[in-house]
């Protein structure tokens, strides 16, 4: 099995039609700040530790936070590049917009042994795993079927109005959902796929992290598309 | 498809290893094909010429007249059974039951002999259900073809389990509840014959209903997902599931993967393909059976009424954890129902009579709910209990004096007038009016629940079971009109 780096997955799912956060990678606080200007990403950012080898970034403190300016920025570059490990392989650093939103979904694909590429919704976040109210189906599916999978989660209230941000667009996670789906059918040898969180913003799902795995140890081809 | 009219309805049944001994197998399935009723030739192939409950045994399939069995039902060792079915094939069967063990369960020679008997199913153009199966049961054709009871009343219902007990757990109830069935098979270790083989007879057949199965283990899965799709939009399917397990299905690096139990995509593929997943053996019966004998509700909106306080509540609580509510009472209909019953009535639902019903007013208030437009289905509650009174009055020292034969006989009537008014009513309205009351199992000969059980309907035996049924119902018609169907 092979991890495509954050932002080799971002890119991914983003060309099959989910929001994935304003992002730009580099491997120095110059090249980012610059790529910054380009793709218009304004300050606070989220700068990240990025590469195949590196999973749960959390837990290694590679996510640094609610970064103002550029003099936090370049700090935080400086510590991330720092802390890299020999056995991370190549590694760069991934700035992304800090996006608003206090309801965090989790969405993901997972190719099971009896029925094949499933798809799956529900509460995201860190509690994910221990809250476990989510929902699945086989890919692909229709939009009938994501907006079901929708209705099945018990923490309905999660959809509606909520501290003062509006009800979810439904037929935005929907279009998320079955874009996600379409990613499961259509990528050859993808085991899984995580969007966690998947953010509401402004009731639309937006993807802050992205992880996707393979059973193809040789990757370059997917990279380099 | 494989055409099972053979193994359901057969002309005539082969039935190999029959002797005088009543405790084995091929006496018993020869006795139960006899009690049944089977109208059918019987053709007991044994060793030890003579008769057996007063059939004529046979020394070999040889003896059987050309084309007068097209079924075989084989309960004797794997090693003959290969000869055996080439012989039968010879006289024109077409389907094959093996009851007979000693096969892939029984470990890698069992396993190999497996092979072999599909291989050569195959070659004769024979269709195989088993082997180490405990039967199968098709009412239309009054056969009860298994090594172990019971047999069950005719209805709608058709059963397809991947264990032999589960399938006659669904007969008992059947006998238990009235709600009859039209065929059942225990798919033994499915070595050609499965689920979805069954399913796709039964949805063709014009004796069934719905269909009602017990899975365990998926070899499969998206086969069984793509197969069974297409049947469920024909037919409504009810599917229990044993070995349900919490534990994720890999140890994954995804979060996805580690949330992915079986359960979870178990669950979430019976909601893409529209098959009602029931929690248990109890719900899952209960649920087929509301849907073999009740329409189908066009939404979600329902009306609790009741001749007392608490069971209404209990339903509606009940309905907390389903797609259902209890609507508001429709002004018109409020309006309506104030004119027939004293001021007390909870005005608003559950309808709540508090006592005040006369003779008619049960069934006429159950008219009025079930045909307004704005009511999807009805939870009836509270019958019964006039009876379970006259019970107690029949018991004691002073009956028939004092009046007791009088008011005993108002009571037992209005309590079948009331079973027969749920069942009428929602024949009429076409709405669903699904009934409840502990008396269907605590005292079954109740008149209310017997009145329901002579109409052929489900008495559910709580309110909470009855608003599980309504749910799955409302469930499905959701999932049909979601996709235009």
């Amino acid at each position: 099995m092979t991890t495509l780096s954050e932002a080799e997955s971002r890119r991914i799912v983003s060309d099959y039609g989910v929001a994935v956060s304003p992002f730009v990678t580099g491997q120095s606080t110059n090249a980012i700040v610059e790529a910054m200007a380009t793709n218009q990403i304004a300050y606070p950012v989220v700068a990240k530790l990025c590469g195949r080898a590196i999973a749960h970034k959390t837990e290694r403190g590679l996510v640094k936070l609610k970064l103002a300016d550029e003099q936090a920025l370049g700090a935080a570059c400086d510590e991330l590049l720092a802390a890299a490990r020999p056995d991370d392989g190549d590694v760069e650093v991934l700035v992304s917009t800090m996006v608003a939103g206090n309801r965090e979904l989790i969405a993901g694909l997972n190719n099971d042994p009896q029925f094949g590429m499933t798809i799956m919704v529900g509460v995201g976040g860190i509690l994910a795993e221990a809250i476990r109210d989510v929902s699945f189906r086989l890919v692909p599916i229709t939009e009938v079927d994501a907006s079901e999978m929708i209705d099945d989660l018990a923490t309905q209230r999660l959809f509606d109005e909520f501290r003062g941000e509006p009800a979810v667009d439904r037929a935005a996670l929907v279009d998320a959902l079955v874009a996600l789906a379409n990613l499961g059918a259509n990528e050859p040898g993808l085991v899984s796929a995580d969007l966690n969180p998947l953010i509401l913003v402004d009731g639309k799902p937006m993807a802050v992290d992205a992880l996707l795995e393979y059973d193809d140890p040789d990757l370059t081809d997917r990279a380099a598309s | 498809m494989t055409n099972l009219s053979a193994l359901f309805d057969p002309k005539g049944i082969i039935i190999t290893g029959v002797s005088n001994h009543p405790g084995k197998f091929g006496f018993v399935t020869l006795h139960n094909i006899l009690v049944s009723g089977y109208e059918g030739a019987v053709f007991p192939v044994g060793r030890e010429p003579g008769e057996v409950l007063g059939v004529p045994v046979l020394g070999s399939i040889d003896e059987v007249p050309e084309g007068a069995a097209d079924m075989v039902f084989i309960c004797t060792p794997t090693s003959i059974n290969e000869n055996l079915l080439r012989q039968a094939a010879g006289k024109g069967v077409t389907a094959a039951f093996c009851a007979a063990g000693g096969y892939r369960e029984a470990g890698p020679e069992g396993a190999e002999a497996e092979q072999r008997l599909v291989a050569l199913c195959r070659e004769l153009g024979i269709a195989l259900a088993g082997p180490n199966g405990q039967g199968v049961v098709s009412t239309p054709s009054k056969m009860c073809a298994q090594i172990v009871a019971p047999y069950a009343p005719a209805g709608r219902i058709a059963i397809a389990s991947q264990s032999g007990n589960l399938v006659s757990s669904f007969l008992n109830m059947a006998g238990h509840t009235g709600v009859g069935v039209s065929r059942a098979v225990a798919a033994g270790n499915a070595s050609v014959l499965g689920i979805a083989d069954f399913l796709e007879y039964f949805t063709d057949d014009p004796e069934t209903a719905m269909s009602l199965i017990y899975v365990e283990s998926v070899d499969d899965g998206r086969e069984m997902f793509e197969r069974i799709r297409p049947l469920a939009e024909q037919k409504p399917i009810v599917v229990v599931k044993g070995g349900a397990s919490a534990a994720g299905a890999r140890a994954a690096a995804s979060h996805t993967g580690a949330l992915a139990s079986d359960d979870a995509v178990f669950d979430g593929m019976c909601r893409q393909a529209g098959l009602i997943r029931a929690r248990d053996v109890e719900e899952a019966f209960e649920t087929a059976a509301t849907f073999a004998t009740q329409p189908l509700p066009s939404g979600d909106r329902v009306v609790v009424v009741t001749s007392v306080g608490g069971w209404g509540v209990a339903a509606v609580d009940a309905m907390a954890d389903t797609r259902l509510h209890a609507t508001k009472l429709p002004d018109d209909l409020m309006q309506a129902i104030d004119a027939k019953l004293p001021p007390r009535w909870s005005k608003n639902n559950p309808i709540d009579m508090a006592g005040g019903e006369t003779r008619d007013t049960i069934p006429e208030i159950l008219q009025m709910v079930a045909e307004h437009p704005d009511v999807d289905g009805v939870v009836m509650l509270g019958v019964g209990i006039q009876s379970n009174t006259a019970a107690m009055m029949r018991r004691g020292q002073f009956y028939p004096d004092h009046g007791l034969e009088r008011i005993v006989d108002f009571h037992e009537r209005q309590d079948a007038r009331y079973g027969q008014a749920a069942a009428e009513v929602s024949a009429a309205t076409g709405t669903p009016i699904v009934v409840a009351t502990e008396l269907a199992t605590a005292d079954p000969n109740n008149p209310a629940p017997a009145a329901l059980r002579a109409a052929g309907k489900l008495c559910h035996p709580s309110a909470g079971r009855a608003v599980r049924s309504l749910h799955h119902m409302a469930q499905y018609s959701a999932w049909r009109r979601a996709r235009g169907l």
